[in-house]
């Protein structure tokens, strides 16, 4: 028996390679769409993983530092270090901000995640773990090391609020949550960055200080002095990164801080849930439903054309029928084409988001069992796209061969 | 004569009941030895179609019998159980227009009959190169039909109802698109091939030309069935 499917898409393979091509598009777009997810969830794991932390210490009953603002004293890790099973623990600051490049002709700016990081050294939770390029921060001022997709250079001079700051390191992957590339620099300038005012502001605070009589007693000199002092200083961070002593769990750990520190502490486990499950959870449903919505294009334009072709064909199929074709024979023909149809837009399609995936900003992750998902969802959608088409040829009357 | 060729008795065929019903065919008899070709003739309406499409195993009658080659398909309301197997096996199709499988090469257009029936696809090319042979068509064995002229395309078609052998050939208006020395040509192919073959071939026609052909004719009107001796002068 020779392939009827087979030798018919010979017959029409113009109409075949086009809708296929059209359709592989649209299929591209799908596996990209599941590509954004995936890179989601693995910028959320890399971000885990190179801050080199077990445990996360945060503002009571926040769910800081990435998925809500948390601030705490600088001098929280002393009390946390000291803390059965605690290896070390270390001040870290995150801001999110527009970051300037200032000496490459124009200025250009950049969504950077700002990192403030302890000078413990590199190795230290918080730090880059490994540099492409130049070397770590040695300095406790003004120096930075960014994440080579800001698209900065060794050399650039950065612009933070008011500081500058020049680029001594490159690294690689160290992104936020949201994608954006990580900018590290010292704490003590991060911590300025985050929470110190413009001089104008500093000058009215000043100023209404010294008019509060309160404040500004004759009999106690030095009085104001010392207000302001504390209020133009600024002793927060967003959270303590704890590492644990080997032969130590992260929940044994995490018990004491939470009781005795009345802090909030999050392990990897729990970190892990709040950024796949909750802080990225909308932008999966957004992109589920983006995918689904493609799914039923896809498989109106499987329907469409199948059931086209097939009406095409409907005197042959009576023809077919009238010399003793199977039903199944039929139906096979274009359940086969509604298949192949599928092998080539998914072959389109599969090629397409590999050769766009760099070109897209955010990390697109193409995994190989999401194309080996896809692949199967595209051959299901179009053996159920095929269905009316193989309902309309299996109600073909022979009799229509022989006319009246 | 024989359980051969096709014998029909008393078959009638009722379209529709009650108020509305339409007896297109109110008892036909017809006999056609194996080898022969007898033209059925008849006015618009008067059944033609539907004895055809009876003949065919397509519809059913309503009443009566009907034998095709060795095998009794209707009879009083009994039916042969498999008659998709049947029209692949005992029927050949001709119509009047060739109907050919526009995505399949001449060769296969033929050979897919015997393919349908199991037969291995060598074997069955190797058939239906026979058949072209025999009516003159084997030099396009490899063209598509949109490539082929019209009386090619009916030869082909021809073969391809020949092809699996069938005790029967129904053939309908074969010569309608065709001019006289073609029609003739055909008529002429159908009656070398039932000698050849022993096959029985009804021909339905309104065709003038081909009129004198045949030995036989069956009248059809308001169905029912005369028969009439025919000229059968030949084919030139
Ligand atoms: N499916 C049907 N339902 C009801 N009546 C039908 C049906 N098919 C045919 N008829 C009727 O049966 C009668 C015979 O029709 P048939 O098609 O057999 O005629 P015919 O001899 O082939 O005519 P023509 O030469 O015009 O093709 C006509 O009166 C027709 O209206
Ligand atoms: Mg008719």
């Amino acid at each position: 028996m020779i392939s009827l499917a087979g030798r018919d898409i010979l017959h029409t393979w113009g109409k075949f390679v086009f809708t296929g091509i059209g359709l592989g598009l649209l299929i591209g777009v799908t596996l990209v769409m599941a590509g954004v997810y995936r890179g989601m969830v693995d910028d959320a794991m890399v971000l885990l993983d190179n801050s080199g932390a077990d445990l996360w210490v945060v503002q009571k009953d926040t769910q800081g530092p990435y998925a809500e603002s948390s601030s705490l004293y600088d001098d929280t890790w002393r009390g946390i270090a000291a803390m059965p099973g605690v290896a070390s623990a270390t001040d870290i600051t995150y801001l999110t901000m527009q970051v300037r490049a200032t000496n490459h002709g124009e200025p250009r700016d950049v969504r950077a995640m700002v990192v403030g990081i302890a000078p413990d050294g590199p190795g230290s939770a918080g730090w880059p773990p490994y540099l492409v390029a130049g070397r770590q921060i040695t300095r406790s001022h003004y120096e930075a090391v960014a994440d080579i997709a800001s698209g900065f250079k060794l050399g650039d001079t950065l612009q933070i609020r008011r500081n500058r700051y020049t680029v001594v390191g490159l690294t690689r992957r160290m992104v936020s949550s949201n994608g954006d590339p990580m900018v590290f620099i010292p704490l003590k300038d991060a911590q300025q960055a985050q929470f110190l005012k413009d001089n104008e502001a500093i000058l009215q605070q000043r100023r209404r200080t010294a008019e509060n009589p309160a404040f500004n007693r004759p009999g106690v000199p030095g009085l104001l002095d010392a207000v302001i002092a504390s209020q133009s200083t600024n002793n927060y961070v967003n959270a303590v990164l704890v590492r644990i002593k080997p032969g130590y769990t992260a929940d044994e750990v995490a018990a004491p801080i939470r009781r005795w520190k009345r802090l909030t502490v999050f392990t990897r486990a729990q970190m892990q849930n709040i950024l796949v499950n909750k802080l990225i959870a909308t932008a999966s449903r957004q992109i589920g439903m983006f995918m689904v919505i493609l799914a039923i294009v896809s498989a109106a334009i499987v329907a469409f054309i199948i059931y086209t072709l097939t009406m095409d064909k409907i005197r042959e199929i009576a023809v077919l029928k009238l010399i003793g074709t199977r039903n199944r024979t039929i139906a096979a023909m274009i359940m086969q084409q509604a298949l192949a149809l599928g092998l080539i837009g998914f072959a389109v399609g599969k090629i397409t988001a590999t050769f766009a995936a760099p070109l897209f900003p955010k990390f697109v992750l193409l995994m190989p069992g999401d194309s080996i998902a896809g692949f199967f969802a595209v051959m299901v959608i179009c053996a159920l796209a095929s269905v009316v088409a193989i309902r309309m040829a299996l109600k073909v009357d022979p009799a229509e061969a022989i006319g009246g | 004569m024989a359980a051969q060729g096709i014998r029909i008795e008393g078959l009638k065929k009722r379209y529709g009941s009650g108020d509305t019903a339409v007896d297109a065919l109110k008892g036909v008899d017809m006999e056609v030895a194996p080898g022969e070709v007898v033209g059925l003739v008849g006015p618009s309406g008067s059944g033609k179609s539907t004895l055809l499409k009876c003949l065919g195993a397509v519809i059913d009658p309503s009443a009566g019998r009907m034998t095709l080659g060795d095998a009794v398909i209707y009879d009083q309301g009994w039916k042969a159980r498999d008659l998709r197997a049947l029209r692949r096996d005992k029927i050949g199709f001709v119509f009047q227009a060739p109907y050919l499988i526009p995505f399949l090469d001449v060769t296969d257009n033929v050979a897919l009959l015997p393919m349908l029936a199991g037969v291995p696809n060598a074997e069955a090319r190797k058939r239906a190169l026979e058949l072209l042979t025999a009516l003159d068509v084997q030099h396009r064995a490899k063209a598509m039909p949109s490539q082929l002229s019209g009386g090619e395309q009916q030869r082909v078609a021809i073969a391809r109802g020949l092809v699996n052998r069938p005790p029967v050939i129904l053939a309908d208006e074969p010569t309608a698109p065709l001019d006289s020395k073609r029609a003739m040509a055909v008529i002429r192919i159908l009656n070398d091939m039932a000698k050849k073959y022993e096959t029985a071939i009804i021909v339905v026609t309104h065709d003038e030309k081909i009129l004198p052909t045949f030995k036989r004719i069956y009248h059809i009107r308001d169905g029912v069935t005369h028969e009439e001796a025919g000229e059968g002068r030949g084919f030139d």
